[in-house]
């Protein structure tokens, strides 16, 4: 299946995001070796270059390797992961609040709700 | 590094129809690059003229630094819209006849593109279906190791599925030293490929960059910048 993309954003920045989810949920786990550039472009149906542009930036980011003869590998730098992990909930949590904020819900409403979703969720975790 | 690719104040006339108008363009190597333009913009006749098969009125065109002729011929991987692969031919006479033709023609990795497309190789081309003739034709052209790859319409006039089959063998295939030209005018379908497009407009070409820039800078798909652009 062929990975979605949104039409405002260049893609190679949205492949990051999506490789960059999946390091750090453990989908692709600490030192797995990654598919070549190439299996990677078919899997994400994208042309090889944008692939490979994507994996300079993961490698800038620190989330990505490249060894000499075995490919790239996902780092086992924990301190890069936490980092990433930590920048990537920031950014989501103040998108959050930006749009709580325009739809004009205050600082108490917006931690209520929060701790209401909270145990939804759980209820729902526990169900499914 | 140098073109594989250049053209100056390239001319073409039928009549008194100008298909390409003073057309100026340099593409880079190891690219896929889209060619978009409406029908009749002159697509078919800068790749006709590329591929050796059209003369062009006036000005200079040079594939991999030199003239279109023999040599360049033997550089690049032409796909015409329409498919050329005789009815009576087998799938075999056809690998045959790319291997008499072209010395850069890898016979093996055509037989694996076919395999996957399960088509006997007794099959004659007359019992195929217009889809899988179309694959056929796809898999000889990709299965040599050109410079340069012109696909002409490689995606018209097939099922989603198909398109897919076709996009993952331009992907499969393509080698980082090569570039592709893709003319087309699905551009939603081939834009997730594309490093770079031309759009060519009544036979000038109206815009040459990259698709990561157009939607850094315009926030917009290439396929909503096209529909913008060539507003009817």
């Amino acid at each position: 299946m062929a990975w979605q993309f949104t039409s405002n954003r260049p893609i190679y920045s949205q492949i990051v995001d999506e490789i960059e989810l999946r390091i750090l949920n453990g989908t692709y786990e600490m030192g797995m070796r990654l598919p070549s550039v190439r299996d990677l472009a078919m899997m994400a149906a994208v042309n090889p270059n944008t692939m490979q542009r994507a994996l300079s930036e993961l490698e800038s980011m620190g989330l990505v390797n490249t060894q000499r003869n075995a490919g790239r590998t996902v780092t086992t730098d924990e301190e890069a992961v936490r980092r990433a992990r930590s920048a990537k909930a920031h950014t989501l949590t103040q998108t959050y609040l930006l749009q709580m904020k325009a739809l004009g819900l205050d600082r108490e409403e917006v931690l209520e709700r929060l701790a209401k979703g909270e145990t939804k969720e759980e209820e729902n975790g526990r169900n499914s | 590094m140098d073109a594989i690719l250049e053209a100056r104040a390239l001319t073409k006339r039928y009549g008194a129809t100008l298909a390409l108008n003073n057309v100026d363009l340099t593409l880079p190597r190891g690219k896929i690059i889209g060619l978009l333009g409406p029908n009749g913009s002159g697509k078919t006749t800068l790749l006709k003229i590329a591929a050796g098969l059209l003369t062009p009125t006036s000005g200079v065109i040079l594939a991999d630094n030199r003239p279109i002729g023999e040599q360049t011929k033997s550089v690049i991987s032409f796909l015409p819209e329409r498919t050329y692969l005789p009815d009576w031919m087998t799938v075999n006479d056809c690998l045959d006849y790319f291997e008499d033709f072209y010395s850069d023609f890898d016979r093996k990795r055509a037989v694996e593109m076919l395999t996957r497309l399960a088509v006997p190789a007794n099959k004659r081309m007359r019992t195929l279906s217009k889809g899988t003739r179309e694959k056929m034709q796809l898999v000889l052209v990709m299965s040599r190791r050109a410079k340069l790859y012109l696909l002409d319409e490689p995606i018209g006039g097939v099922d989603p599925a198909t398109r897919d089959y076709i996009l993952d063998t331009i992907i499969g295939n393509y080698d980082s030293e090569a570039t592709i030209l893709i003319s087309t005018h699905l551009i939603s379908d081939v834009e997730k490929v594309l490093d770079e497009f031309l759009f060519l407009k009544e036979g000038i070409i109206t815009m040459h960059d990259t698709t990561d820039n157009i939607r850094e800078t315009q926030g917009k798909s290439l396929d909503e910048l096209f529909r913008e652009v060539f507003r009817c």
